[in-house]
């Protein structure tokens, strides 16, 4: 890519930001709005740079209980989308099942889960990370081990391959854009889950519930939060994003449209 | 060995029905009898529905038949898929993405368990059969088209296979494109002395490559005729131009339209009642 091209990708984006804060910091001087109502980018990076020891160690807890859901969602997702392709009774049983749990809304599975293990335990929400990450994945690698071009299955049925070399030769290498594709919308979702969880009680020690302790008494510090909690989700996506940019081999085309659940 | 004496194709008193027993009952192929013999070319034409992909398949051995015997190259067909007694080339080249050009002509090498160096030199060999020996290393979408199903090609021939199955492989290609590749076909055949089963609904196509011309029609799908073409061995452009070739392709079409008429009339005896 040519420096050219990355200056014209880049600069829209920053101008608007440049000159979205500018207003912003002006709007809050102009209107005079109270802090607790709106605080000025200033004062919320002056909050940032101040709190950034408390805002990492926040991150760090959030950021861990998202990457360990992620991680345990993604494998249980793929072996189970590996069962599922193996065993068609398997996923005749479970399909209903899977259609019931999307039904019902997900987080209030949080405040089971928190009566499930102790009140200090991160254990539910990474558990409710895992179960928003494994419905992606699932559903997402099943689709990329099931839809495989007809010509492909009939090309391999005429060299007489066996189940799992049609499995090793064309259903994993075509199911693997799909893993990462469904990874780019888990990640940021895996984020967002972390964060949710924390309002469903438990330590006070994660992005989610510092956002939340501190909206009363110090805004400007709630915002920092907001800040922090900002750039753990776009460190997710970008890694995400990275990974699939690699492995999408071919013509840079997506698998047909990612669903989440 | 009596790989010599062997038909290519055999085809024995066979038919398939799909969905038997049930209001979605289809006869997709009755009474159908055909032998190619080792090293000719046939294809098969008629209307969509008539069961020339459905025969192709049959031969395949990726469906079987509901009765009669389908023999490849002297084997019952299962023990000849088994044995990849025959190379496939559908309308879609069918390559894999995630693989390079030469890797895709060494799959059906891989599967039978060659190793490495010599599927390497059977698929480069290949390739420089189609003329893409350049294009190893390029993906299977950076080709043109005529260029992916030549390598298709290269890949159904890869395990030299004494026959070659063709679903309409070029169908999705422009005039032009299709015209060479058919000559390109011609020349590889007789280099490589396969035998070509080849599904096609162009008349001039079945015309200019083919030794017989067989041709079907719907409802049930059975073999109506089979047309003799004798255009010699040495086709060309100018064969295209011939007279002998327009009275063959003019055959084949009365062939088509024949049946055509038959089914008006069955269509209209419906009708009626």
């Amino acid at each position: 890519m040519s420096v050219r091209r990355v200056v014209w990708a880049v600069w829209p984006p920053v101008v608007f930001g440049v000159v979205f804060l500018f207003l912003w910091e002006q709007a809050v001087e102009v209107f005079d709005w109270k802090p607790y109502f709106l605080p000025k980018p200033t004062a919320i990076w002056d909050a940032f740079t101040g709190n950034v020891d408390q805002i990492w160690s926040a991150a760090r807890v959030s950021g861990a209980n998202a990457l360990i859901g992620l991680v345990v969602g993604t494998v249980l997702g793929v072996a189970v989308a590996f069962l599922l392709m193996r065993f068609r009774i398997l996923n005749d049983m479970l399909t209903p099942l899977a259609i019931a749990l999307n039904a019902i809304p997900i987080f209030v599975l949080v405040a089971v889960f928190n009566n499930m293990f102790a009140i200090t335990s991160e254990i539910p929400r990474r558990l409710m990370v895992t179960l928003v990450v494994y419905f992606i994945v699932l559903v997402n690698v099943a689709k990329g081990l099931r839809q495989v071009e007809a010509t492909h299955l009939e090309l391999l049925r005429s060299y007489a391959a066996t189940p799992s070399q049609i499995l090793a030769k064309a259903r994993v290498p075509n199911a693997v854009p799909f893993l990462f594709q469904a990874l780019t919308i888990a990640a940021p979702a895996a984020v967002i889950t972390a964060f949710v969880a924390e309002y469903f009680g438990g330590s006070q020690n994660g992005l989610g519930t510092r956002i939340t302790s501190n909206m009363t008494a110090n805004t400007a510090a709630a915002w920092a939060y907001v800040l922090g909690a900002c750039l753990l989700g776009l460190v997710f996506y970008l890694i995400s994003m990275a990974l699939e940019s690699i492995t999408t081999h071919h013509r840079g085309v997506s698998p047909g449209g990612g669903t989440t659940s | 060995m009596n790989e010599t004496a062997s038909n290519a194709v055999e085809v024995t008193n066979a038919a398939k029905v799909f969905n038997p027993g049930t209001t979605r009952q289809v006869d997709a192929l009755v009474d159908i009898d055909l032998v190619v013999a080792p090293g000719e070319f046939v294809s098969l034409i008629g209307p969509s529905g008539c069961g020339k992909s459905t025969l192709l398949r049959l031969i395949a051995n990726l469906i079987e038949p509901s009765t009669g015997d389908v023999r490849v190259n002297g084997k019952a067909a299962a023990m000849a898929r088994l044995d990849q007694e025959y190379g496939m080339a559908f309308q879609q080249a069918g390559l894999f993405d995630w693989r390079n050009v030469v890797k895709n002509v060494e799959l059906p090498l891989e599967l039978k368990g060659w190793d490495k160096a010599q599927r390497r030199e059977r698929a480069m060999e290949m390739l420089q059969l189609v003329k893409l020996g350049d294009f190893a290393d390029h993906r299977p979408w950076q080709l043109s088209g005529g260029m992916q199903q030549r390598v298709a090609i290269a890949r159904a021939l890869a395990a030299h296979p004494p026959l070659l199955l063709m679903d309409e492989p070029f169908g999705a290609l422009d005039e032009m494109t299709r015209e060479h590749m058919q000559a390109e076909l011609l020349r590889i055949c007789a280099e490589t002395a396969t035998s070509v089963v080849f599904v096609t609904h162009s008349i001039p196509e079945a015309v200019y490559l083919s030794e017989r011309v067989v041709v079907m029609s719907p409802r049930p799908g059975r073999i109506t005729s089979i047309i003799d073409v004798d255009l010699g061995d040495r086709r060309d452009t100018d064969t295209r131009e011939d007279a002998g070739f327009f009275k063959k392709v003019t055959e084949v079409r009365e062939a088509l339209r024949g049946h055509e008429v038959d089914d008006l009339e069955l269509a209209r005896g419906v009708d009626d009642r």
